[in-house]
């Protein structure tokens, strides 16, 4: 092969990737805005990574969570449901402490999943594991099941409820990804109000997509699971714990 | 004996006559309020939503919940947008569209144990 048509055939090639590039560019965009009939595709599977370093000593992922979702208390912390909580690390011999928004870590092979006896706790294709309140019996096996204890289980009538959340007394519940957002093509609202007016620590995306901003970072950078002994390979992953 | 048996007809028709009346005046069940606020049709003829709507809603949660498909045309959210009452802005209640039908069909609905019963547009923005 001479070297000017091994050179022109380098062009071409780039050229060919760069149009096969734009339509994956314009097909991520599609994906994110999904129109209302189509269904949840396994091609997705949406994630979180949680930067810890940037994590700032405050509380407005978990404000911003259940304002979004209605979720409100009684003032009994107790029993009182939460979808999201600040967990305070301290290293016991260093001092060193870190904080980090602990909810459900929406694993690939989720325990609640499996121990649900009626499928009420179930995954959707796109990787967000979710409670179907109308075949929840209230058993709370999910809630002993879950290594993160991001479960709750509503103890008391429930009123005002937002009408994209739906909670009610005898079911269990918890974080959603605010999937009622994300089926608009929305982020959730944790991750909103953390880029907003926290350390903008939290990013949203989907981890099957090598063109996010979410996938690029997990491939480049450092980065690890809560429990990873368990292999239970979470939608939420941590970067600096 | 002809007086009497006469005294025992007038007596029988008077009595039928108040039962009669009674019966009319005081009907044992109340027949529901149906007060449709909004909208020009429903998204099916009302014969088959009467019968069926709950079918639909059974359908239309699988779907969404499962699914993620969020068509609006037969999600409870639209419902309860188009039929709640005016004044209270709510599906429930004595009025309500939903209640006051399955009180009358002694039916009991569990649909807002959880899902909120009231329109989220203000009845002033939603008029027609």
């Amino acid at each position: 092969m001479t070297p000017e048509r091994r050179r022109f055939l380098g062009w071409t090639a780039a050229a060919a990737a760069g149009a096969a590039l734009a339509p994956g560019l314009r097909l991520v965009e599609l994906a994110l805005a999904r129109s209302p009939e189509e269904a949840a595709s396994t091609l997705q599977r949406w994630g979180l990574l949680i930067d810890i370093e940037k994590c700032a000593d405050c509380d407005v992922c978990v404000t911003a969570c259940h304002e979004e979702n209605g979720v409100t208390g009684h003032g009994r912390p107790a029993t009182d449901a939460q979808w999201i909580r600040k967990v305070n690390l301290r290293d016991r011999h260093t001092g060193f402490a870190q904080t980090l928004p602990l909810m459900c870590q929406h694993c690939e092979h989720p325990p609640c999943v499996d121990v649900c006896p009626t499928g009420a706790s179930f995954k959707r294709a796109d990787g967000i594991v979710l409670v179907d309140k109308h075949t929840c019996i209230g058993c709370r096996y999910c809630v002993m099941a879950c290594p993160f204890g991001a479960r709750s289980f509503v103890h008391e009538p429930v009123s005002g409820q937002k009408p994209d959340v739906p909670r009610g007394k005898g079911t269990v519940e918890s974080c959603t990804l605010c999937v009622h957002r994300v089926d608009r093509g929305e982020i959730p609202a944790c991750v909103e109000a953390c880029n907003r007016d926290g350390g903008k620590a939290m990013a949203f995306g989907d981890l099957n997509d090598r063109d996010s901003a979410i996938h690029r970072r997990l491939r480049t950078e450092p980065s690890s699971q809560i429990r990873a002994d368990l292999a239970l390979n979470t939608g939420v992953r941590y970067q600096g714990l | 004996m002809t007086r009497i048996a006469a005294a025992i007809f007038a007596a029988l028709v008077a009595v039928a006559g108040s039962a009669d009346s009674g019966r009319r005046s005081t009907e044992r069940v109340p027949l529901p309020v149906i007060k449709i606020e909004k909208g020009e049709a429903c998204v099916a003829p009302v014969e088959e939503m009467r019968r069926n709507h709950m079918a639909m809603l059974l359908h239309q949660r699988d779907r969404t919940l499962r699914e993620g498909i969020r068509t609006t045309q037969f999600s409870l959210k639209n419902c309860v947008e188009c039929h709640a009452s005016r004044k209270t802005g709510s599906v429930l209640g004595e009025e309500g569209f939903c209640s006051s039908c399955h009180a009358y069909a002694s039916v009991k609905i569990d649909c807002f144990e959880c899902h909120t019963p009231t329109r989220q547009t203000r009845a002033a923005a939603a008029p027609r």
